[in-house]
């Protein structure tokens, strides 16, 4: 069998030679020349660019009617609201443009494709057309950068709900705990040379307030409508917290503490009728099936988004939002790290 | 230096003054001399071009393994055993540490070896003394050392990916503490010091490259080519050499410090971590100091991948339009203001890295500022399709291919540039996309261009058109195929650099976007293999060149077909007018070529 297939490919070789040297003998007998472009070329690819420009619109509309169900729900936190809002209003901007210079570029490769008697306009530049197309785009991204650092500035300032939770994330290599600060609500302070035994996320045995602290894993609870200040910390490399369904992401970096802060609006029991995660989940359990596997409920989750190594892909942690007498409910269930250390 | 037969910067005076001073070089060069340790602008040309393309196939290659596993996770591929053997590829499934290590190693390569080494390498070698009338670059000794440095560098690049831990693995952007504690990954043990070996060596090359294309371009013009005559590709060399120089420098002492925390015990970039069961005793690093550094070239590195193709299409785009490019001088301007502004934006890299949020708005307002000088260059190359009589070389089918992916790209740019929106999906598939559209595709696609273009030049034999259509045809839809629904995947939270997306539920539904994507980038794959034949074909049995196949202006077509030192046998011309004197009115052709002088009356730079 290798033999033959060794043969086949000794054959093929020679036939292509063969074939090659006959086109390269009889491209001596020609007048024109193989690379030399003629009035056909320029039709055939002019019509080309214009088929192209069309089958690229169909493909791009094709794929928003046949994906965009498959974007994350909207926002379910009070900020992403407005992130949403912003989101989609510079998508149909960029679109647009997108549309309309490919469109010109396209049919103007299509329209003027070159002819043997056609001759090209001597036109080297027009002062006011380019001021023309330096002062629209510079107003559209005055708009942008206005809108754009409102909501930044809004979102990235410092939380002001003296009702707040405070959640700290620690990320190492590759799971996710969660610290809640306990009944005294301080965190306690850390130190990483602690770290080892029980003590998983370095918490300063000299400093008390650190004693009623909550740690969780594969799962944490939040209340809804409560701003949620969330202080991230790294362990070992640099991870990112990601959380897309609250539009909430921040890097936790070795050596200091970052902050991203939102206020979550949906419970998971409420996304979980919501008639656009529905059909999310529908298609998920559909794939899952195929796939022989269990089907699924639509749960918050936390992501690494920044490369931490081998198991990067699998750092997860569900976030499950709720009412507050359930989330006080659960609270109630945890138990505090000094418990935890002396049993 | 002088005594030798190759050109510097005295002989080039010399030559000029006695037109038969120039025969004296043609005496028999050794095979050494002539194709390995040349000094000649166009062999060295030759060199970068050559091995860029090896270095592509390679990281083409990787690029499709990685593809397979997230296409089909789990899956056995006896194509993988084949390529990575049992270790990292047991059964035919990609190690997840393997699948690291690919994605690191076919960025780098296409971004530094590829796409600024071999782009700018071939490129300005090829392009700045032809297009200036220079006898060779400013140093010709420099040249050929900058080959070198960049030829070691890629063999220590290739030869890391065959060491027993495996390749460098923490992306191309190398963050540290990653990439700075062998604990952490397999990729960051004995992998990672050769990557930033081969890294210090590159941007040797780089410098020695980049210093020499000022130089010439400044000092060497031939009599009469005046900057504002100066054509674009010269243009954009020039401005991505300057970038080159005043940022490379700045990488290199980013990763001399990475080699510092990683050999010698120092904490430029590591704090309070506690790895592999111990705390270390490194304190007071930050790697947010990385980040800083890294994409202080980072960012200006994107324009120096950018910058020239968009001088080669230009060229490009109005020798073949037969119409000079529109706003010559805006295409200058833009250029210098995208060079500018490059050095300013590097921070929205880091809007989500824990940056002060006010630094982080101040980066937001000047990106978002390069989005201008940009859409005025995507303009221009429009218009000056407009009313032309366009002919449809490959090189012009891949540089309207540059225009599209210049625009698709950088419109989304405008969303990542905005900290608010980038929030959700920074390094998401939608951050992957943008810039393989607009960087990588816009750049291969001018590489491309400039090779069809200019391969009369470089090889005197003709690449075959009618594979030329084919391939491009097959790269476009292919690239579109590939990178397009990856915008999808981004705005579904698909994260970057995951080895499976099987692992969270929420990405179950994505899997057939993920096929489309394999697909496309298999198909596109194999579309280079008939390029790989017409470049290698051609270049030993193509047609013979004309001296000027594709009626052009500038300088390198006036040189006699065959590649001899020196580049003019006689004297170096003269240059009367600009480069783009394209369907001139009152002219016999409709190209005027920038030796011919004015007539008496006629204007030069686009009046008449």
């Amino acid at each position: 069998m290798k033999l033959l297939v060794l043969l086949a490919i000794i054959l093929l070789i020679i036939a292509g030679h063969q074939l090659l040297r006959i086109i390269e003998l009889s491209r001596g007998l020609k007048k024109t020349k193989e690379w030399q472009i003629n009035d056909t070329d320029n039709d055939m690819m002019g019509k080309a660019m214009l088929a192209f420009m069309i089958l690229f619109f169909l493909f791009f509309f094709w794929q928003i009617n046949r994906w965009i169900d498959r974007s994350l729900p909207a926002a379910s936190s009070e900020h992403g609201v407005k992130y949403d809002a912003l989101w989609d209003a510079n998508m149909y901007l960029i679109s647009f443009v997108f549309l309309v210079t490919n469109f010109f570029l396209f049919y103007f490769a299509f329209k003027y494709r070159g002819h043997k008697n056609a001759k090209a306009v001597f036109y080297s530049h027009n002062n006011k057309l380019e001021m023309l197309w330096t002062v629209i785009p510079a107003s559209a991204l005055a708009f942008i950068i206005i809108f754009g650092l409102k909501y930044w500035n809004e979102i990235m300032s410092a939380p002001t709900d003296v009702n707040k939770v405070t959640v700290e994330l620690y990320a190492k290599q590759f799971d996710w705990t969660a610290r809640f600060p306990g009944k005294d609500g301080k965190l306690g302070s850390t130190d990483f040379r602690q770290i080892g035994g029980t003590n998983s996320v370095g918490l300063d045995t000299a400093d008390a307030s650190g004693y009623d602290d909550i740690l969780v894993k594969n799962e944490f609870h939040l209340p809804v409508g409560r701003e949620v200040e969330m202080l991230m910390r790294s362990r070992d490399v640099i991870h990112s917290a990601y959380m897309p369904h609250f539009r909430a992401q921040m890097n936790c970096v070795p050596g200091m503490v970052t902050a991203f802060k939102f206020k979550p609006t949906k419970t998971t029991a409420e996304m979980r009728q919501d008639p656009y995660v529905k059909q999310l989940m529908a298609g998920i359990n559909k794939q899952r099936e195929k796939e022989g596997k269990e089907p699924v409920e639509f749960d918050y989750v936390l992501l690494c988004n920044k490369i931490c190594g081998a198991s990067h892909y699998n750092m997860q942690m569900t976030i499950i939002v709720e009412s507050e007498q359930d989330y006080n409910k659960w609270m109630a269930k945890q138990r505090a790290l000094k418990t935890l250390a002396s049993n | 230096m002088g005594s030798t037969h190759t050109t510097t910067a005295l002989e080039h005076e010399h030559a000029t003054h006695h037109d038969h001073s120039h025969h004296d070089d043609h005496h028999e060069e050794s095979f050494v001399s002539k194709y390995i340790f040349s000094m000649d602008h166009k062999m060295i040309s030759r060199q970068f071009l050559i091995t860029a393309v090896i270095m592509a196939v390679v990281a083409m290659t990787m690029s499709i393994i990685f593809r397979l596993q997230l296409a089909w996770p789990g899956e056995k591929f006896a194509f993988i055993n084949a390529i990575l053997g049992d270790k990292w590829g047991k059964d035919g499934i990609l190690d997840p540490n393997m699948y690291l290590a690919l994605v690191t190693i076919h960025g780098t390569i296409m971004v530094f070896m590829v796409l600024t080494g071999g782009l700018s390498g071939t490129f300005s070698n090829l392009l700045i003394p032809y297009q200036i009338g220079a006898r060779d670059m400013a140093s010709g000794f420099m040249n050929m050392l900058s080959y070198w440095f960049f030829f070691v560098s890629s063999a220590i690049m290739l030869g890391s990916c065959f060491i027993e831990d495996g390749p460098a693995s923490p992306g191309w952007t190398i963050y540290p503490p990653l990439s700075a504690l062998p604990e952490a990954m397999p990729g960051s043990k004995l992998g990672m010091t050769l990557w930033l070996t081969s890294m210090a060596l590159f941007i040797v090359s780089s410098l020695l490259g980049g210093l020499n294309y000022i130089i010439t371009i400044v000092n060497l013009r031939t009599k009469g080519m005046s900057m504002t005559r100066l054509p674009l590709t010269c243009w954009a060399f020039l401005i991505t050499a300057i970038l080159g120089v005043l940022s490379f420098p700045v990488l290199f002492s980013c990763a001399l410090l990475l080699i510092f925390d990683r050999s010698f015990g120092t904490s430029f970039y590591l704090s309070d971590i506690y790895i592999g069961g111990r705390p270390l005793d490194n304190v007071g690093g930050s790697p947010i100091l990385f980040e800083h550094l890294f994409w202080f070239l980072g960012h200006p590195e994107v324009y120096i991948v950018l910058l020239p193709a968009l001088g080669i299409t230009s060229e490009i785009i109005s020798t073949n339009s037969r119409k000079p490019i529109f706003g010559y001088r805006a295409m200058i301007g833009s250029m210098l203001a995208i060079g500018f502004l490059s050095f300013i934006v590097w921070g929205h890299h880091m809007y989500m890295t824990g940056m002060n949020p006010f630094l982080g708005s101040v980066f937001v307002f000047t990106t978002l500022l390069i989005a201008i000088p940009s859409a005025v260059k995507a303009f221009n190359y429009i218009t000056t399709l407009w009313k032309g009589n366009i002919q449809y070389t490959p090189a012009m089918l891949f540089s309207i291919g540059l225009v599209s992916s210049f625009i698709t790209g950088g419109v989304t740019g405008i969303i990542l540039a905005d900290s608010t929106l980038d929030i959700n999906v920074h390094d998401t598939y939608f951050v992957v996309a943008h810039f393989h559209i607009v960087m990588g595709l816009s750049a291969i696609f001018g590489m491309f261009a400039g090779v069809y273009h200019w391969f009369p030049k470089m090889f005197l034999r003709m690449m075959n058109k009618k594979l030329g259509y084919l391939h491009f045809w097959i790269t476009f839809i292919s690239a579109y195929g590939v990178f397009f629904p990856q915008h999808f995947l981004g705005l579904a939270g698909v994260p970057r650099r995951y080895y499976t997306n099987s692992n969270f539920p929420m990405f179950d539904n994505l899997v057939d976007i993920n096929i489309i994507v394999t697909v496309a980038a298999i198909i596109g794959a194999l579309g280079q293999v008939i390029f790989l034949f017409n470049f290698f074909y051609s270049m030993f049995r193509g047609e013979k060149a004309p001296q000027n196949p594709w009626n052009s202006n500038t300088l390198e077509w006036t040189t006699p077909m065959a590649n001899i030192h020196g580049n003019w046998p006689g004297a170096l011309p003269v240059v009367h007018r600009w480069a783009y004197d394209y369907s001139k009115p009152g002219q016999e052709h409709d190209f005027v070529p920038q030796t011919v002088p004015l007539a008496e009356g006629e204007h030069d730079g686009g009046e008449h």
